[in-house]
């Protein structure tokens, strides 16, 4: 006895998260030690949750002291388990209530413009990030999460993934670099997270062991959804192996490519034209399309200049990207923008898709426009600039029967 | 004996006396009317004064002293110098020196740089606080620590209080950025320029003695005068009266938080959906982080559709400046300057115009200027789901905001709160407020991250908006929202006693703050 755990962060600029510190005793019961900011209104709640999570993991005697910023009830739970976790074994989990919100599935093909990395163990920033309204929220375990907090992160994503309303961004979760990555697994796949991004990829082996892996804990959990996976390339190798790794399964729904590491990786200064990274870029691009999934850009990182941020997303669209990375929210808007489809576009997808209409009306197979045939993946383009048209706001949803209106 | 107290229209129970003089409860908006004539100090007679015009003293204690300071009188000064300020802690000092009991604090405002005030509520030298207290005093009183119970009034009810005699200034200490030796002074130059001197008009004008202090002594005369030396009695070099760069802080950066431009940005969205920008409309911000960037969105809206405001009222800075500068508005009618860019186009530019409580807000003036401005953007601590909101203090029944302008700007025909929803964990939408400052049919739009709340009473402004993208919603369903993320607060146990009123503007006591129990 008297082993101690502690989880979580303090100190004047932390804001909405908590710091649980637990003694374990031999006798005396269990005292809370409670020191918040949110006191006047929710002392009562939080040392409810309290003694509900140290009962459900048995802790009959200790000291628990928590000082907490205004943390919400996730938060909390996820500060306390871990602290609990670092004192005792146990399989258990304790699971806060699924929000029905957060069990919406999602499409292989969905638009995926912008996805928004949050830090996994910055709860501040996930509580705000679906307002945004970013195509999907990524809950990073890797990267942005430091080596000695990893176990702890992964207790307040997977409370984000059961909690956090997103407002209808798609749910995604970075995993960490395998093998440290499968272990993170089985936080998250039990709680409807939609897409997986797997970092640093090398070989179409670890997307199989990956997915293999998601399968189990489905199984295991009773749920039969689909998650889908975006390997992130991020070297050399990885580049080379493109098309490998994206057409490693079914699940694959798009290719990222990660360029700090590439770089670093060839040696190569990253630089604002980015001609060192042409080639990786394009071979992503190509792997994607060769696979029929989305190629995704890596992030911008200058998240103070705006224009040089939209040049960037023109070109990435130019090569043919579907979307790319955020690391601030202000950058969802200026990517969504520079992703819409032109006025011309729209306008021939227009035509397309009406064309189309009419052929499928009178039962014809051949869709024509004017004397030229068109060919089927070139009427599903054109539902999609139309798709993207509408929800960049450039087209009202009830676009068909509004413009006929206006012609007759 | 225990205390009366009566339900007022607000139905908040207050005392039937405070500090021992009777209370008149809160009747609703523009109800009550004072009747009589205004308050009037004592006459002068010009040959009581030097020949030469000289007015100098030695120093502060010598002036206080000649100004008669006794027990029990009334000391007032200002919050020109906001968080800078180096004369209140001065004038105790020396009336604690001078052994005097049971003064009446009469600041237009507090901030956190008059902590020391405490030492003197503590030796007795001050009895009460009749203005803001938030900060060290405001926990102070709020642990039920002042001997008497503070009053809190907002800008125009602090001038409406000294012209209808209800505060009687016995001595006012006016600090000018630059003065002359006869009393005239203003805030355009010198090391602690504030811009202007709105604040202490009705001191200059209604207190029965009024000293100037300076850092700035210039030769006869101080142009322009926006004290005028006429109502003065003595004047007083000092050492130093301000801190320059603590008088022109403010918060004048527009906030980097993204959360927070999002709510500017749908604010500044919901006034051009709503049809309020229009060519020639007027306009109030205020100065926080939020408030510029809202500034900044109506900006880009005005260019985009090639139209100007008539006028803004400040709280100026830069940005408001730039755009009046740019073009985008006639004139600025400034309360106070937050800002050296604002002090410059104060001093240089006669379209940024001085203005006073009196001018903007005044109870008994012939009209003042806050219902004339079409959209005002004021901040809330909470609001209840009838948009009574609260200024004053935290959830936590601490006093940490002054009322300022807040309640005479609820006067504007459009008043827009844009708040988040929940700071931390504490919800902003609740079903009663705290403490009730402003009363919600005065209350128009809540804007939030995640909804805007229109008073159902403004059925001009739903149908504005109906056919909008925005996105609308009652404020119960915010109030949901808040509380499905935050959960239910408990409710908050109060002591017994009263430590603060809150008047109105009209000089009526819509609330009572009750002491923190720790």
């Amino acid at each position: 006895m008297g082993k101690k755990g502690t989880a979580g962060n303090q100190g004047p600029q932390i804001r909405s998260d908590c710091f649980a510190a637990l003694e374990l005793k031999s006798k005396g019961g269990v005292e809370i030690i409670l020191n918040s900011k949110v006191n006047a209104l929710y002392n009562k709640s939080i040392r409810e949750l309290a003694l509900q999570i140290l009962d459900f993991f048995q802790v009959k005697n200790a000291k628990l002291e928590l000082v907490d910023r205004g943390a919400l009830p996730f938060v909390l739970a996820a500060r306390i388990e871990a602290a609990v976790k670092q004192c005792l074994e146990s399989e258990g989990e304790y699971w806060l209530e699924m929000i029905p919100e957060n069990q919406s599935l999602t499409t292989k093909d969905r638009t995926r413009r912008s996805r928004l990395y949050l830090p996994g163990n910055t709860p501040k920033l996930m509580l705000n990030a679906g307002i945004h309204k970013p195509d999907g929220i990524i809950l990073d375990l890797e990267d942005s999460v430091a080596q000695d907090k990893k176990v702890e992160a992964r207790l307040v994503v997977r409370n984000a993934l059961r909690q956090v309303d997103f407002y209808g961004a798609e749910r995604m979760v970075r995993i960490n670099q395998l093998p440290l990555g499968l272990e993170d697994l089985s936080y998250i796949v039990p709680h409807h997270v939609n897409l997986i991004l797997i970092p640093k990829c090398e070989s179409a082996d670890q997307i199989q062991t990956v997915d293999k892996k998601i399968s189990e804990i489905l199984v295991k959990a009773e749920m039969d959804h689909t998650i889908y996976l975006m390997p992130i390339l991020e070297s050399a190798l990885g580049i080379i192996k493109a098309y490998e790794i994206a057409s490693a399964t079914d699940n694959v729904a798009a290719l990222a490519i990660g360029l700090e590491d590439y770089t670093a990786d060839l040696g190569a200064p990253r630089t604002k034209e980015g001609r060192e990274s042409f080639f990786a870029r394009n071979q992503v691009v190509n792997a994607a399309r060769a696979t029929g999934i989305q190629a995704i850009d890596s992030v911008f990182s200058d998240v103070a200049d705006m224009e040089a941020l939209r040049q960037v997303v023109l070109e990435s669209k130019s090569l043919g990207f579907d979307g790319m990375g955020c690391i601030h929210p202000r950058q969802i808007k200026v990517i969504h923008e520079a992703f819409a489809p032109s006025e011309e576009e729209i306008h021939q997808a227009e035509k397309i898709v009406r064309a189309f209409d009419e052929a499928t009306s009178q039962g014809l197979g051949v869709v024509s426009l004017g004397s030229k045939m068109i060919d089927p993946p070139v009427v599903k383009r054109a539902q999609k600039t139309i798709d993207l048209a509408v929800k960049s706001g450039m087209l009202p949803e009830n676009w068909k029967t509004l413009n006929v209106k206006q012609g007759s | 004996m225990a205390t009366k107290y009566v339900k007022n229209a607000v139905g908040r129970m207050i005392p039937e006396k405070i500090n021992g003089k009777p209370v008149i409860p809160y009747q609703g908006v523009h109800q009550y009317k004072t009747t009589g004539r205004r308050y009037a100090p004592p006459l002068a007679t010009c040959a009581d004064y030097p020949e030469d015009g000289n007015k100098l003293e030695d120093d502060l204690k010598t002036a206080l002293k000649k100004a008669g300071l006794k027990n029990g009188m009334t000391v007032s000064t200002h919050h020109h110098f906001r968080n800078g300020d180096l004369v209140a802690n001065q004038v105790f000092m020396a009336a604690s020196e001078l052994g005097v009991k049971d003064l009446v604090w009469f600041p237009s405002a507090s901030f956190p740089c008059h902590e020391p005030i405490i030492e003197y509520l503590e030796n007795g030298t001050i009895h009460h606080i009749e203005g803001s207290m938030n900060g060290p005093l405001g926990r102070f009183a709020s642990l039920g620590n002042m001997k008497g119970t503070g009053v809190l009034r907002s800008h125009g009810g602090r001038y409406q209080a000294v012209q209808d005699g209800e505060v009687v200034i016995d001595i006012a200490v006016i600090a000018a950025p630059t003065a002359d030796s006869f009393g005239n002074g203003n805030g355009l130059t010198g090391e602690s320029a504030c811009g202007l001197l709105g604040f202490a008009l009705a001191d200059s004008q209604y207190a029965h003695k009024v000293i100037v202090v300076t850092d700035n002594l210039i030769p006869f005369p101080c142009i322009p005068w926006q004290i005028q030396g006429n109502y003065v009695d003595y004047v007083v070099e000092m050492e130093q009266i301000g801190i320059p760069e603590k008088i022109v802080s403010g918060t004048t950066q527009i906030t980097k938080s993204p959360d927070r431009l999002f709510i500017a940005e749908l604010t500044a969205k919901f006034c051009d959906e709503a049809g309020i920008i229009q060519d020639g409309f007027s306009f109030q911000a205020g100065a926080g982080g939020t408030s510029l960037a809202i500034g900044n969105y109506l900006g880009d809206i005005m260019r985009e559709k090639g139209i100007k405001a008539r006028f803004a009222r400040g709280g100026s800075n830069q940005y408001l400046v730039d755009m009046l500068e740019e073009g985008l508005i006639d004139y600025i009618l400034d309360g106070q300057t937050f800002d050296l860019a604002g002090v410059r186009s104060m001093r240089e530019n006669p379209h940024h115009v001085n203005t006073s409580p009196f001018t903007s807000y005044n109870y008994h003036g012939k009209g003042n200027f806050a219902p004339l401005v079409d959209v005002v953007i004021l901040g809330a601590t909470e609001v209840d789901i009838n948009f009574n909101a609260n200024v004053v203090t935290h959830s936590d029944g601490y006093l940490l905001h002054g009322i300022g302008g807040w309640q005479n700007c609820l006067f504007s025909k459009n008043v827009i709160l844009p708040i988040p929803l929940f700071r931390d964990r504490i919800p902003i939408i609740r079903d009663e407020v705290t403490t009730i400052c402003g009363p919600g049919e005065l209350i128009d739009v809540i804007v939030t991250e995640r909804g805007i709340a229109i008073n159902p009473r403004r059925k001009d402004l739903l149908d504005a908006v109906k056919n909008s993208q925005l996105p609308i919603r009652t404020i119960d369903e915010l109030k949901e929202e808040a509380e499905k993320i935050c959960g239910k607060p408990e409710p908050v146990e109060f002591g017994e006693r009263v430590i603060a009123a809150i008047k109105w503007v009209d000089g009526t006591v819509i609330d009572v703050v009750k002491q923190v129990l720790e």
